[in-house]
């Protein structure tokens, strides 16, 4: 019993090309979802598999991968995940935002802008934004055909009669490019806006769902809301205490048991450029 | 202090050391080997083989000893090497009336042509520990049929067909379904539903399959048959052009009787379950049955009320790689998330106490 040898970047050429094809179709249908042939990888589903195929398809040995989970290049799943493509396509890897051709993340986009010559590829869980409205496959996707998307403003509407306000802190539903809405995968609504005319192509796979889709660069990406409850962003009372930055999503570090706390930015790159100077 | 609660590259080798060391155990014990695994836990090699939808006895058994006996995660170790596996197309159909059967009963007759054939079976067995086995005792021999079993045993339900008892097989034309190749859309043929019955978690199955017997979309079900034995695998490659029989395997086979149908232009007739598992897998075969026939109320014009009969409640979560994995998942950091609710909730906390005031002047 021989261990097999494995392709550049695990899948084999046949299954990169559907997913391409996949990805073109996203590309030309901005937000919306197209269904793939998702494959089994030896990661577990939920663990980034749609994010890890995408990336697959479109590396290539000149690429320079940067991986992040909560914003961070040393999360365990993103060190596991950036292992896998050094071990599988022996890629150059970086964690500098402005080095890397491919980001694969989790749950955030970098604080550094990203440039034309990026892709930015997201791990996405549930793809579908109407999935806890409607569990139904069948129905969500009648409702995006038709543009049917009431359900969605009654729910945040609703919120604002409970709460004052729309109580969606993450995975915030937007519409692309005026005709889908859709699911940003699970990042801060701080995020939001950098998915709006962003110069970088944004790939999004969800391996156990089997869908995929894409925000081509350039698109315009409206978070949902109502004029007099109009769209905003979380802030913070204090700067980062690592390197001072005020516009940056910060992370809550319990630092002892009475309860102290720190605020650190989550993008650990951008916090040591800061620091740096750079 | 702030590193402490990023995870780091050498944490997760040495937690990949520890994992390896607490598979091995005790030193002094000898390692299982391959062999053993596949000769004595042919049960748990057939469940890895079936849900992880390849047909591989070496390879289940390694993935089981690498996964400490886990088997959803054995089965999870199967899958992923099957994506790395080439093609080279699709079998002939399998030609289970052809099969050397080594067990067959049916609980709807008392005798059927062919005979009842009980096997190697718990059933009847006294639920007792065996202590000759802690022993180390070998068991005596059993005695084998001196001639080999008929290869052509008519099925039980060709019995009831050749009466019009019975609903015809499924007249389903065309290439069937392959939903590791095309994802599955609904509403899905019968094809793809018992493809992914097949690979479907044996517990979950077994659950809906009860939850039907107890009222939750009752079906009325008889054994039919069952029957466990080896076929022969046959496929015609491309430059051959004609049928090559490549192997024989061990599959397990159940078709269910279920109550009856009929209407002004049908005369009443039962209907059909079925399943079909490799190696010996009866309560998964049997299980697949009631829930192959459970799902197709929709085509029987019955009312879709229980969660046996809703194919997109049952095909969406029967597999479980999928569901262990988005459960699991929850053991990743989720701070970021967590840290946006936070916020929020402190905020509301805050208004609704009155000093909303200086945190809304921060925002
Ligand atoms: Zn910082």
């Amino acid at each position: 019993m021989n261990a097999p040898a494995y392709n550049f970047a695990y899948l084999n050429e046949q299954t990169k090309r559907m997913i391409r094809r996949a990805i073109l179709k996203a590309i030309a249908v901005p937000g919306y979802q197209v269904p793939f042939a998702s494959r089994e990888m030896p990661m577990p589903y939920g663990w980034g598999t749609g994010g890890v195929q995408v990336t697959a398809s479109v590396l290539t040995p000149d690429d320079r991968l940067k991986v992040i989970d909560q914003g961070a290049d040393d999360t365990t799943n993103a060190v596991s995940i950036r292992k896998f493509f050094v071990k599988t396509a022996g890629v150059a890897t970086t964690e500098r935002t402005e080095e890397a051709t491919i980001i694969q993340t989790r749950h955030r986009i970098p604080e550094t802008p990203l440039t034309a010559d990026q892709i930015l590829v997201f791990q996405v869980p549930i793809p579908e934004p109407l999935r806890f409205l409607e569990p139904r496959e069948t129905e969500t996707r009648k409702m995006h055909a038709l543009e049917e998307y009431g359900v969605m403003h009654v729910k945040l509407y609703e919120d604002i009669a409970q709460f004052g306000e729309i109580a969606t802190t993450y995975a915030y539903p937007a519409k692309v490019a005026d005709r889908y809405v859709f699911d940003p995968s699970p990042i801060p609504k701080f995020d939001n806006p950098k998915l709006d005319d962003c110069p970088a192509l944004q790939l999004f796979g969800a391996g156990r769902e089997k869908r995929i889709y894409a925000i081509p660069p350039h698109t315009k990406v409206k978070s949902l809301d109502f004029e007099d409850h109009p769209f905003e962003v979380q802030r913070w009372n204090e700067p980062c205490a690592l390197c001072g930055s005020r516009t940056s999503f910060l992370d809550e570090i319990v630092i002892d048991d009475k309860g102290a706390r720190m605020f650190v930015c989550s993008d650990t790159d951008f916090c040591a450029k800061q620091r740096d100077g750079r | 202090m702030y590193v402490a609660v990023k995870g780091g590259e050498q944490a997760i080798d040495a937690a990949h050391r520890l994992l390896a060391e607490e598979r091995r155990g005790d030193r002094s014990v000898p390692s299982l080997t391959l062999a053993q695994i596949a000769e004595q836990l042919t049960l748990a090699v057939d469940r890895v083989m079936n849900e992880g939808s390849l047909h591989d006895r070496e390879l289940a058994a390694l993935a089981i000893q690498q996964a400490r006996g886990d088997l959803i995660e054995a089965i999870f170790l199967i899958r992923a090497a099957r994506t790395t596996l080439p093609r080279f197309g699709y079998s002939e159909p399998l030609e289970t009336r052809r099969m050397r059967v080594k067990r067959r009963v049916s609980a709807a007759f008392k005798d059927i042509p062919g005979g009842q054939i009980l096997g190697p079976t718990f059933d009847y067995t006294h639920r007792l520990l065996d202590f000759s086995l802690a022993a180390g005792l070998e068991p005596p021999e059993a005695a084998v049929a001196p001639t080999g079993l008929s290869t052509d045993m008519p099925r039980v339900l060709e019995l009831l067909d050749s009466e019009g008892l019975i609903e015809k097989p499924s007249q389903e034309q065309g290439e069937p379904g392959d939903l590791t190749q095309d994802p599955l859309s609904f509403p899905a043929d019968r094809d793809l539903r018992l493809q992914n019955l097949a690979r479907g978690d044996e517990g979950f199955l077994l659950s809906l399959a009860y939850s039907t017997q107890r009222g939750y979309g009752r079906t009325h079900p008889f054994a039919g048959e069952i029957r466990v034995g080896m076929v022969e695998v046959s496929f015609t490659p491309e430059e051959l052009g004609f049928a090559i029989v490549i192997g024989e395997i061990t599959v397990t086979e159940c078709e269910m009787i279920n109550q009856f149908k009929g209407s002004a232009m049908v005369k009443p007739q039962f209907t059909r379950g079925y399943g079909l598992c490799f190696g010996q897998s009866e309560r998964k075969a049997m299980s697949m049955a009631l829930v192959d026939r459970s799902l197709r109320s929709g085509e029987l014009g019955e009312e879709r009320i229980a969660p046996a009969q809703d194919e997109e409640f049952v095909l969406s979560h029967s597999d479980n790689v999928q569901a262990t994995g988005f459960v699991e998942h929850l053991k990743l950091p989720h701070y970021v998330d967590f840290q946006s609710e936070l916020v929020m909730l402190r905020r509301m906390r805050a208004e609704a106490s009155g000093d909303g005031q200086t945190l809304k002047a921060a925002e």
